[in-house]
C-alpha cells in the first residue's frame, strides 16, 4: 500500500537563509511518526509547507499517490491534513459543535441556510465520544481548559475526516493525566488507520507513542529511528551533533562583585516557580532553554513590564521596585528586546530619534529638546556601532535588521548602562552583523556591564556565554560553567532531563 | 514645512483664487476679517483635538464641553455675578477636570476614547440642557463690568479680530511643545508605537494623560470664545457637530487617525481651508443645505489624494532603498 504521504527532497530559502535542504519524509496509515530536533532546526518551516501556509523553494509532496509541487491551504485541508498547534486556533466565542463544524455546518432551510443546531450536536456528539471527551457539543470553547481545547481541535480533524494529523507541541501546556489522555487519544487515532507527526519536546511521550523518529538539524534530516531503537541517548546524538564555530572571545576582566540579582523570582507566566539568578558586572550570562520555557518572562519581569507576582530583584545588593520599565531604565537596567520592530523601535522616527528616545530629557534645557546636541550624541553612536546609514536623520524602518539592532543597542550605550538584558539579540540578524553585535556585548561586559543574554541558537549560548543557566518549564533547571559547556549538557537541561537540578541553578546564584 | 502642509497651503490657495474669481467679494476685508474670527474659534480646538489624535485617541465630546461650560460660564457671570477672570478661571479649570476624567479612563481603565467621549458627547449636553431646561440663555443686560472680558473675547486689536490673535498665539506654545519639547517627543512616540515607548522607559500613560489634560484646557478656552461670539447659549444646540470640524480640521492637517502624525501648521491649515469651503458656500451662492457636503467631498477628495500620493512616495523609496536594506 502507498504512503499516506511522501515528501521528496523539500527545500526552502529565504535570501541568505536556508531553511530546509533536501528533506524526505514518509508517514504511512495507521503510524505515528516523532518529529524531533532543536529550535530552529526547521520542524516549523517543514510543518508551515505542509499545511500550505509556505510553497517549497524545491522537492515534490505526494499524497495518496498524487504528486504535487506545492500546496495551498485549501489543498491542504482537501487532501485530508489537519493540524492541532501549540497555539490553539479555535473561535472560543463559539461552542464546540461550532468549532468541530467550523465551515461545514449542518444547515436546513433550504436557501435560507439557517444553522441546525441539533444536527451539529448529534454529529459532534459521537466524535467527542470517541475521544473520550468530558463535554458537551453546546459547551462555549471560552469554558474549557486547554487540555480539553486540544481535543476539540483534534474533534474538527475528524469531523474534516483527516487522514493525517499533525500535533504540534500539544502537551506542552497540559499536566501529567492530561498528557497520559491525550496520548491514548493519539494511540486510538492510529488504530482507527490515521496517520500521525508528532513533533514534541518531550522525548519521553515519543518513546511512550511514536512508531518512528525523524530529527531534523539545521535545515536537513540528521537521521531516523525505527521503533525499536527508540530511546533518550539515541535521540539526543541525533539532535546535536554539529560543528560549532569558535566564537567565544573571553572576558578582559575578571566578573565583579554586585550586578542583577533575582531571588525567588515569580513571572505572571508561571507563578508556581521561583527562579534564583545572578548575573555579575563583567560577565556575559546566556539564558537558554525551549521557546517556552520561561526565558522571556524572566526578562520582562526583570525589566518591570510584568512586574513580578514574588520574590525580589536586587542591584549591587540593594533591592529594587520595578512597577514599570521607567524605574529600570532609571537602575539602568536596560532590555534589548525579541521583537524589536514591535517593541524595540519607532520605525517611522529617524535613527536620532530612536537613539535619544530613552534619553530625551537629558538633551533637553527648560524642557526644550537641543536638537544639536542630540545630534552629535546619535552621530557618535552610529560611528561607533558602525550603523549603515547615510546619517541619523534616517528612517529606521528603512534599515537592515542588523542596523535596527545596533539602533536599539546604541539607545542604551548612549546612557549610563549597569545591567543589560538581551533577548534573542541576533534573530534575524545576518552572519557578519552577529559578529559585531558580539563584539559589542563583550566591550561592555569589560567595561562592567552586567549581561544577560537569552538565545534559543545553541552555537551563540555556547559561543558567546561565560556561564549558562538553563531553563525548563519555568524555573532554572540548571547551571554550566564553562569548562562544562556542552551541546548535549545544555539540551538535557532544556528538555528537563537532568533529575533534582535545582541545586544547581540556585548554587550559581548565590553570591561568592 | 513638510510636502503634506505644503500641498495643502496650495490647495487652498488655488480653492481660495477660484471663489475669489467666481465673486471678488471674498477677498472684501469685511469678508477676510469675518473668517479669520471663525478661524481663531475653531483652531484653538481644534489644536486640542490634533493633539489627542496624535496619540492614537480621539474626542467626540468637545461640541458637548462647549454646551455644558458655556452654561456654566453664562450662569457664573449673569446669575453668580462672579468677578469675570475668576469665571473664566473656573471654565478653563473645568475643561481641564474634563480632560483629566478622559485621559484617566482611557488610560488607567484601557477603555476606548471613542466610546469614552461618545458617552461624554452624551452626558455633558444632557446635563447643560437639564441645567437650563433646555433654554437659552444669555447676557441680556449685564451690565459694563463684562465689557473687558467681551472686548478680549471677541474684540479686535489694530483692526484684528482677538481670537484670531489668541490662536496665533496658541498655535505658536502648542507648536513649541509640540515640535521641540521632550513630552512632544513622547507624543509622536507613543502616537507612533506606545510598545517601544514603554519599552524605552516613557510614561506613556502620563503623556496620553498629558493630551486630554491639554484637549480639555483648550476646550476650555475656546468655550470662552464661542459664548461671546454667539452672546447667548442654547444647550441644545451649541457647539453642536464642532467636534467633527475639529476632526475634520485634524485630518486635513495631515493627522492620521492611527496617530503618530501631524503637525501644528498642519492643523490650522486644515482649519483654514475648512473655513474658506464654509465661506465659498455662502458667498458663491451655494444652497447652504449643502454645506456639510461640499465640506464631506472636499475632505475625502483631499483623504483619497494625501493616500495615493503617499502610496507613490513609499514605492518610490522601496525602489530606492532596496540595495541599501540588502547590505
Amino acid at each position: 500500500m502507498a504512503p499516506l504521504l511522501e515528501l521528496k527532497g523539500i527545500g526552502k530559502s529565504y535570501p541568505g537563509v536556508r531553511a530546509l535542504d533536501g528533506v524526505d519524509l514518509c508517514l504511512e496509515a495507521g503510524e505515528v511518526l516523532g518529529l524531533i530536533g532543536e529550535n530552529g532546526a526547521g520542524k516549523s518551516t517543514l510543518m508551515k509547507i505542509l499545511g500550505g501556509v509556505l510553497p517549497p523553494s524545491e522537492g515534490r509532496i505526494r499524497i495518496a499517490g498524487r504528486d504535487r509541487a506545492s500546496l495551498s491551504v485549501a489543498e491542504a485541508s482537501a487532501a485530508g491534513i489537519a493540524f492541532v498547534h501549540q497555539e490553539l486556533n479555535l473561535f472560543d466565542n463559539l461552542d464546540v459543535a461550532g468549532n468541530v463544524l467550523f465551515g461545514r455546518e449542518s444547515v436546513r432551510g433550504g436557501p435560507l441556510r439557517l444553522l441546525d443546531r441539533r444536527a451539529a450536536a448529534a454529529r459532534v456528539a459521537p466524535l467527542l465520544r470517541r475521544l473520550g471527551a468530558d463535554f458537551a457539543p453546546e459547551t462555549p470553547v471560552a469554558e474549557l481548559s486547554i487540555a480539553q481545547r486540544q481535543l476539540v481541535e483534534i474533534a474538527r480533524a475528524l469531523a474534516a475526516e483527516a487522514r493525517i494529523i499533525i500535533l504540534d507541541e500539544p502537551t506542552s501546556s497540559l499536566t501529567l493525566s492530561e498528557t497520559a489522555r491525550l496520548l491514548s487519544v493519539v494511540k486510538e487515532l492510529r488504530t482507527g488507520g490515521t496517520g500521525l507527526i508528532y513533533i514534541t519536546h518531550r522525548l519521553g511521550e515519543i518513546i511512550d507513542c511514536a512508531d518512528r523518529v525523524v530529527c531534523l538539524r539545521d535545515g536537513r534530516l540528521a537521521g531516523a529511528l525505527p521503533r525499536e531503537e527508540i530511546a533518550h541517548a539515541a535521540m539526543i546524538r541525533l539532535m546535536i551533533g554539529r560543528e560549532l564555530r569558535a566564537l567565544y572571545a573571553p572576558p578582559g576582566r575578571a566578573a565583579g562583585a554586585g550586578g542583577l540579582e533575582a531571588r525567588g523570582l515569580v513571572t505572571p507566566a508561571f507563578p508556581g516557580q521561583a527562579v534564583d539568578l545572578h548575573v555579575r558586572p563583567g560577565e556575559i550570562l546566556g539564558l537558554a532553554g525551549l521557546v517556552g520555557a520561561g526565558r522571556t518572562s524572566l526578562a520582562r519581569s526583570l525589566f518591570g513590564l510584568d512586574p513580578p507576582l514574588g520574590g525580589a530583584v536586587l542591584l549591587d545588593g540593594r533591592p529594587l521596585r520595578l512597577a514599570s520599565p521607567r524605574e529600570a531604565v532609571e537602575a539602568g537596567i536596560y532590555l534589548v528586546p525579541e521583537d524589536r520592530k514591535r517593541d524595540g523601535l519607532v520605525l517611522d522616527m529617524p535613527i536620532v530619534e530612536n537613539v535619544t528616545l530613552a534619553s530625551a530629557p537629558a538633551y533637553a534645557r527648560f524642557g526644550l529638546i537641543r536638537r544639536a546636541a542630540e545630534w552629535a550624541a546619535s552621530e557618535a553612536q552610529r560611528a561607533a556601532l558602525r550603523i549603515r546609514a547615510p546619517d541619523s536623520a534616517a528612517r529606521v524602518g528603512d534599515l537592515s535588521g542588523g542596523n535596527q539592532q545596533k539602533v536599539v543597542l546604541a539607545r542604551w550605550l548612549s546612557m549610563a548602562p549597569r545591567v543589560i538584558l538581551l533577548d534573542e539579540p541576533t534573530r534575524g540578524i545576518d552572519v557578519g552583523a552577529k559578529g559585531e553585535i558580539y563584539a559589542l556585548m563583550r566591550a561592555l561586559a569589560d567595561r562592567g556591564v552586567a549581561i544577560l543574554m537569552i538565545s534559543s541558537d545553541m552555537e551563540e549560548v555556547l559561543g558567546v556565554s561565560d556561564r549558562i543557566l538553563v531553563m525548563h518549564e519555568g524555573r532554572i533547571s540548571g547551571g554550566l560553567e564553562r569548562e562544562g559547556f556542552s551541546e548535549q549538557a545544555v539540551l538535557r537541561l532544556a528538555i528537563g532531563e537532568v533529575p533534582a537540578p535545582d541545586a544547581a541553578g540556585q548554587q550559581e546564584s548565590l553570591p561568592a | 514645512m513638510s510636502k503634506k502642509e505644503i500641498g495643502l497651503a496650495l490647495l487652498l490657495i488655488v480653492i481660495g483664487g477660484i471663489t475669489a474669481a467666481l465673486n471678488p467679494l471674498f477677498l472684501s476685508g469685511v469678508n477676510l476679517l469675518n473668517m479669520a474670527n471663525l478661524i481663531g474659534l475653531f483652531g484653538i480646538f481644534a489644536i486640542g483635538q490634533g493633539l489627542i489624535i496624535i496619540t492614537g485617541g480621539i474626542d467626540l465630546s468637545v461640541g458637548s464641553i462647549f454646551a455644558l461650560l458655556g452654561v456654566v460660564l453664562v450662569d457664573l457671570l449673569v446669575n453668580f455675578e462672579l468677578a469675570w477672570p475668576l469665571a473664566v478661571l473656573a471654565v478653563l479649570g473645568a475643561g481641564l477636570v474634563l480632560g483629566l476624567l478622559h485621559g484617566l479612563l482611557v488610560t488607567r481603565l484601557k477603555l476606548q476614547p471613542f466610546v469614552v467621549t461618545l458617552c461624554g458627547l452624551l452626558i455633558y449636553r444632557g446635563i447643560a440642557r437639564y441645567y437650563t431646561q433646555d433654554s437659552t440663555i444669555g447676557f441680556g443686560y449685564a451690565g459694563a463690568e463684562l465689557d473687558t472680558l467681551a472686548w478680549l473675547a471677541s474684540g479686535r486689536s489694530l483692526g484684528i479680530p482677538n481670537p484670531f490673535l489668541i490662536l496665533l498665539l496658541v498655535a505658536g506654545v502648542m507648536a513649541v511643545v509640540l515640535h521641540r519639547t521632550v513630552f512632544g517627543r513622547h507624543l509622536y512616540a507613543v502616537g507612533r508605537n506606545e510598545e517601544a515607548a514603554r519599552h524605552s522607559g516613557i510614561n506613556t500613560d502620563g503623556v496620553i494623560m498629558g493630551a486630554y489634560l491639554l484637549g480639555g484646557g483648550l476646550a476650555g478656552l475656546a468655550t470662552v470664545l464661542l459664548v461671546f461670539y454667539t452672546s447667548s447659549v442654547s444647550p441644545s444646540s451649541f457647539g453642536s457637530f464642532y467636534e467633527l470640524y475639529a476632526i475634520a480640521a485634524a485630518v486635513l492637517g495631515g493627522c492620521s487617525l492611527r496617530g503618530g502624525e501631524g503637525s501644528i501648521l498642519g492643523i490650522v491649515l486644515g482649519t483654514v481651508l475648512l473655513q474658506i469651503l464654509q465661506n465659498l458656500v455662502n458667498i458663491l451662492g451655494i444652497p447652504s443645505s449643502l454645506n456639510f457636503a461640499v465640506m464631506g467631498a472636499v475632505i475625502l477628495m483631499g483623504v483619497i489624494a494625501d493616500r495615493q500620493l503617499g502610496l507613490r512616495r513609499q514605492r518610490i523609496q522601496m525602489t530606492r532603498s532596496q540595495p541599501a536594506a540588502a547590505e
